[in-house]
């Protein structure tokens, strides 16, 4: 059974225990451990059940690598599935659950899978369930789904309690991993004067080389680690950052840091995780090695553990997996945790060891320490059902049809070999080769991944570059080349020595035995997430998949969360050898980033809540939130859509500004409005190319409403121009489409028209912009006082500055509701005294404030387009009968080629009239006219539809909008418009323009 | 109209481990054209044209650079008005445009050691490359920021005026104690 051992342990703090519980099971750790140390601690070697056949399954490894224990984590609002417990640092109050198992998980019901394991075999799902057709979506799939999966998905109406955000960073040279090669990179780096940043991913600095035994300069390699670390901290160019995993290397030294801020210290009152985004210069990674699993029968029986994560467990934590080990490997360095196991007391029964005379160093240490090792053996499988209980032995060259010895043990240590991990090093393009000596892939030097210059931009040192002995040369070397990319002439001092056992050569195990017979194969785990097996891949092979890429989906070997960081290896050899091919021939599935699965909070950020999106705000908002505004979006600002009194509802409001508008006088906030200054002694010309009409003929002191086109003829925004002076001009546009216009005019002048001498400057913001509109909008200004507005001074279609009321203003006289209308512009600061000095003069008046939607209104009683409405992309002006804003005397402008096109002249095109509903009754939205018969499409033909569509309080009924077939040449005709349910609604086509056909109201 | 001016959110202020306060109203007038002719019209108020990337200082004023062919002027709100008429005159008949942009933007004062730390979790700008007399065009969030060193401990931030809101939130959120990065402090 797993323990804890009395003494030693090097992270962990006995002064400190620390509860959790798992599956609602009081437990208790220590300060330091992780999840798994401590459920290991506790002999809870089941931690949770395989993906498809529901198989036991306990803790494999030690680190990031972890395939098994993964734990549903917390509650609530924060409840996370899939947490690696071997890379949780455990805290007090832990609350953990073990997944995929039902009812629970010592007695799971779903573990009749794994009786008939014959049944998911690879590709069963593609094979099985084809027929009927109907039954996947309603029957198989909704069955799989409750048998697969790992964790539950957090409760959708749960809103993460936690914050997240993200930062920016810059270095010289980034180093990602802190083991003895990461820190000795970073520190030749520094030394040689480079702005450095280091990452580890783990809360420890140092890596494996304190539990390896590595020795450096002749003492512990403790002692190096932690002046290094001191001296690191120490240095003003350096920055160094604990639970902090390089997750991905994209274009151009563009690398994602994932920090686990708080993890360990819940309820603190900083953020959860922090992604860093760093663009590097050059980057080095000492991201370690992976070492693999055997691929022998039930390797994958709690108690199976990676031979390096039993001695990870020992030194680190002081747990020990089992009190009897046998220890089977391919290598030397397995013989390392015989050792740790020995010397904390434990019991070794045997190492078993695939290679025949094993003579080497470790070898012989574990010999003269009374260790028993069986060469030229394997295991052929494990004793046990939800605990390791024995091992059989076998011959390794054999069919492992009978076993030569039974061995009792309540662990089994594993390693089948060493690989780099060069994930990140694969991110942004860096090849790999095969290792023919040590028999993994490694990053080939001649082929890294390179930046925006072209060259190189990531080394690799250490065991990532495959080097299991001596790395700190190495190490010294990659930083102060790095360094040297920015200086030259750098220099550094020389690394101090590290020593460790020298290691005979391994010797490739992909199966064990390696001829083993279909019995054996199909319970040997490659990929123990995802529940892939030896004969599962060669199935596979046999079917027909020879593509490495091909085989990865057909099987699922390497797709579940750990991206195979086990089982890739493994399952490349075994299809290797099941296509007769060498590894290399085979290659490797695609490294994608991350490394391993960040957090989505981590991915948003602090884009949540208030902030998730900005909220563009005008000078007025405040009153309009403070006097019942109904929010309506309009691009990023808010706008009002009514102003509700107290148990009004909207329409009753609606109709209530409406009607105001044209009795009285109405407010409304169009400070939203885009207002855009061109000026330049080309800006006549440019004006001209902007709009479908002519602007340079326009005097200073007057307005003009223009259209502008897209290239394609298409109407893409309407307004009013104001011309300030000779050379200068103020366009106004529509409040959502201010940006793309500005965009749109910088595009034209830069890329095209760079050599007309014309600025363009988005005052948008400059002004807050007040409508006064109703047959009392004179005598409300007047109340203010400062300049005259009568019709002789400032006609229709005019516009003036001066003092009003005190406030700086500029008065447009226009109008976009038909009534006697002026647009007050001042500056903003001054726009929420402007619209109090408004409402305070208009009082008397009957003036109110009014919102959008009655600004729609007003607007469609008169026939006058809308940008969105009438238009959506694929409308002319010739279509909303502005043909007489289109300028027939101007040899250009933006879309006149474009509304020459045959499509754009056809006489068929949809024109825009009114419409009128016999009954009186209001159009549905988007409402369309149906004709008899289908088109190519099988749909309902049809002949025209509402574009917009209202309930005029003025006249009483519901007026409408819209494009039909030829509609201005079949006025007084009926059409049929589909409505809810079925129902036809007949309605008349009528001139759109509906209140005050000769503009007299707005002219007066 | 002095008394009934509004900046975008007069007070605002909030502690966290940097202080976060919008700064009131700043005047500040929009030039552009050939900065060598700019250079002539702004002669008087004592200020050298700056390099890229820079902004000069005198007295109250500060001339930013914004692009090769746009410069931002900033001075007392109250001399804004007055100063745009002027310059207008100086370079009448010029291709030059000047543009009175005061109320259109927000400004923001960040104090204490950590206001870069607080920066580099919305921008993406090396602030240890930025030194005092330098300017960065950028973005705080999802929105268009212009940020410079304005003293010892204090950085300067504008940005337009109706996002005033979600800047301050933004900032606000980054300086909460206890999310410090210690990046650059």
């Amino acid at each position: 059974m797993s323990h804890r051992l009395s003494s030693g342990g090097r992270l962990i703090d006995r002064g400190t225990p620390l509860r959790f519980s798992f599956n609602g099971k009081q437990m208790s750790g220590y300060k330091g451990d992780t999840l798994a140390a401590s459920l290991l601690a506790a002999d809870q070697m089941l931690v949770g059940r395989s993906f498809k056949y529901h198989r036991p399954r306990g803790v494999v490894a030690s680190g990031a690598e972890e395939p098994n224990a993964l734990v549903g984590l917390g509650s609530g609002n924060r409840f996370e599935p899939n947490q690696r417990a071997t890379s949780t640092e455990l805290f007090e109050g832990l609350r953990a659950r073990s997944q995929n198992h039902w009812p629970n998980l010592d007695l799971d019901l779903l573990a009749v899978n794994n009786l008939v394991p014959q049944f998911l075999t690879a590709g069963f799902y593609y094979k099985t369930f084809l027929w009927p057709r109907a039954f996947w979506k309603h029957v198989y799939e909704p069955i799989i789904r409750r048998s697969a999966g790992l964790g539950e998905a957090p409760d959708a109406k749960s809103c993460d309690a936690d914050r997240y955000e993200q930062i920016y960073a810059f270095a010289d040279v980034l180093v990602i991993g802190g083991g003895i090669a990461g820190l000795q990179a970073a520190l030749a780096a520094a030394e040689a004067g480079a702005r450095v940043a280091l990452w580890e991913q783990t809360a420890h600095w140092g890596g494996r080389a304190p539990v390896d035994g590595v020795e450096i300069d002749g003492k512990p390699a403790e002692d190096w680690i932690k002046t290094t670390v001191e001296r690191l901290e120490k240095m003003e160019n350096v920055e160094i950052r604990l639970r902090c995993m390089g997750a991905g290397i994209h274009d151009h030294g563009y690398t994602l840091g994932y920090e686990r801020v708080s993890d360990h210290i819940p309820g603190s009152h900083g953020p959860r995780h922090r992604l860093w985004r760093m663009r590097a210069g050059q980057i080095i990674t000492a991201t370690g090695a992976i070492e693999r699993p055997l691929s022998f029968a039930g390797n994958d029986l709690p108690g199976v553990m990676l031979a390096s994560a039993i001695r990870d467990y020992l030194v680190n934590y002081a747990v020990a997996p089992g009190r009897d080990a046998v220890i089977v490997t391919n290598n030397d360095d397995a013989y390392r945790t015989a050792i740790a196991m020995r010397r904390a007391g434990l019991g070794v029964v045997a190492v078993i060891d695939a290679r025949a005379d094993v003579t080497g160093a470790l070898p012989q240490a574990a010999r003269s320490a009374g260790i028993r090792i069986i060469e030229s053996s394997g295991i052929r499988k494990v004793k046990g059902s939800k605990r390791v209980k024995g091992v059989e032995i076998c011959a390794i060259d054999s069919r492992g049809v009978a076993f030569t010895e039974q061995l009792s043990c309540d662990a089994v240590g594993m390693s089948g070999g060493w690989s780099p991990a060069v994930h990140l090093w694969s991110h942004c393009g860096g090849k790999l080769i095969w290792d023919e000596a040590g028999h993994f892939f490694r990053p080939d030097p001649d082929r890294p991944p390179t930046g925006a210059d072209g060259r190189p931009n990531l080394r690799v040192c250490g065991a990532a570059n495959g080097r299991l002995g001596a790395v700190l040369a190495e190490a010294n070397a990659a930083g102060l080349e790095s360094a040297q990319a920015f200086t030259p002439t750098a220099e550094t001092g020389p690394a101090a020595t590290d020593t460790t056992h020298d290691e005979a050569p391994m010797e490739p195990v992909w199966i064990m035995p390696r001829q083993a017979e279909y019995e054996l194969r199909a319970k040997m785990w490659l990929d123990f997430q995802n529940d892939v097996k030896v004969s599962d891949v060669q199935l596979a092979a046999r079917e027909g998949f020879q593509s490495v890429e091909h085989t990865k989906r057909y099987t699922t070997l390497g797709m579940a969360t750990d991206q195979g960081k086990l089982s890739n290896i493994n399952g490349l050899a075994v299809l290797s050898d099941a296509l007769g091919q060498p590894i290399p021939a085979t290659g490797t599935t695609t490294f994608r980033p991350p490394y391993t699965p960040i957090s989505m909070g981590a991915i948003a950020g602090g884009a949540v809540g208030d902030v998730f999106q900005p909220l563009r705000r005008t000078p007025m908002h405040d009153w309009h939130a403070a006097n019942g505004a109904d929010w309506e979006p309009v691009g990023q600002w808010r706008r009002p859509y009514t102003y509700r009194r107290a148990g009004e509802s909207r329409t009753k409001a609606v109709n209530r500004e409406v009607r105001n508008v044209r009795e009285a006088v109405g407010l409304l906030d169009a400070s939203t409005l885009g207002k855009i200054l061109v000026s330049g002694p080309d800006a006549p010309r440019f004006m001209d190319m902007l709009y479908t009409n002519m602007m340079s003929s326009l005097k200073p002191g007057k307005c003009r409403y223009g259209l502008m086109c897209n290239e394609n003829g298409f109407l893409m925004d309407d307004g009013v121009v104001a011309r300030l002076d000779e050379n200068s001009f103020l366009v106004h546009t529509t409040s959502g489409g201010a940006d793309h216009i500005h965009g749109w005019m910088e595009d034209w002048l830069q890329c095209e028209w760079w050599d007309w001498q014309v600025h363009t400057v988005n005052l948008t913001e400059q002004y807050a912009q007040v409508a006064v509109a109703g047959p009392q909008a004179r005598r409300l200004l007047e109340g203010l006082g400062g300049t005259d507005l009568s019709r002789d001074a400032l006609p229709f279609m005019g516009w003036t500055e001066g003092k009003l009321g005190g406030f700086d203003a500029r008065v447009f006289r226009i109008s976009f509701s038909g009534e006697l209308s002026f647009e007050i512009a001042v500056p903003a600061g001054q726009g929420r005294a402007l619209w109090d000095a408004l409402l305070q003069a208009g009082e008397s008046l009957g003036v109110m404030p009014y919102g959008t939607e009655a600004l729609h209104i007003l607007r469609a009683e008169k026939g006058f387009i809308m940008i969105g409405d009438e238009t959506d992309g694929t409308v002319i002006p010739q279509d909303l009968g502005l043909n007489w804003a289109i300028s027939k005397k101007k040899t250009d402008f933006l879309g006149k080629r474009g509304m020459e096109r045959v499509a754009m002249q056809d006489p068929e095109r949809w024109k825009l009239v009114g419409l009128e509903t016999l009954d009186g009754s209001v159009l549905p939205h988007g409402g369309l006219a149906v004709l008899s018969g289908r088109n190519a499409n099988k749909q309902a033909r049809t002949e025209g539809r509402v574009t917009s569509t209202y309930y005029s309080a003025n006249l009483g009924r519901g007026i409408a909008m819209g494009l039909v077939a030829r509609g201005t040449e079949r006025m007084g005709e009926v059409l049929r418009f589909a409505g809810p349910k079925d129902k036809v609604i007949k309605v008349r086509i009528v001139d759109p323009v509906l209140i005050d056909k000769d503009g007299e109201r707005q002219n007066v | 109209m002095s008394d009934q001016l509004l900046s975008a959110l007069p007070g605002a202020a909030s502690e966290g481990f940097v202080t976060v306060a919008e700064a009131g109203l700043r005047g500040m007038i929009t030039l552009r054209g050939d900065l060598g002719r700019l250079t002539f019209a702004l002669a008087p108020l004592g200020l050298d044209i700056p390099a890229q990337r820079a902004i000069t200082q005198a007295d109250e004023r500060s001339l930013a650079w914004m692009s090769p062919d746009e410069l931002l002027l900033m001075l007392p709100y109250s001399e804004a008005a007055e100063a745009t008429r002027t310059l207008q005159e100086e370079l009448r008949g010029e291709f030059a445009t000047v543009a009175n942009v005061s109320d259109a933007r927000a400004v923001f004062a960040l104090r204490g050691k950590g206001a870069p730390d607080v920066l580099a979790k919305l921008c993406p700008v090396d602030f240890a490359a930025l030194k005092p007399g330098e300017i960065r065009r950028t973005r705080a969030g999802q929105v268009a920021a212009a940020i410079w060193v304005a003293g010892e401990d204090e950085m300067r931030l504008v940005c337009f005026r109706s996002v005033a809101q979600y800047m301050f939130d933004l900032l606000t959120t980054a300086a909460l104690p206890g999310s410090e990065p210690c990046l650059y402090s």
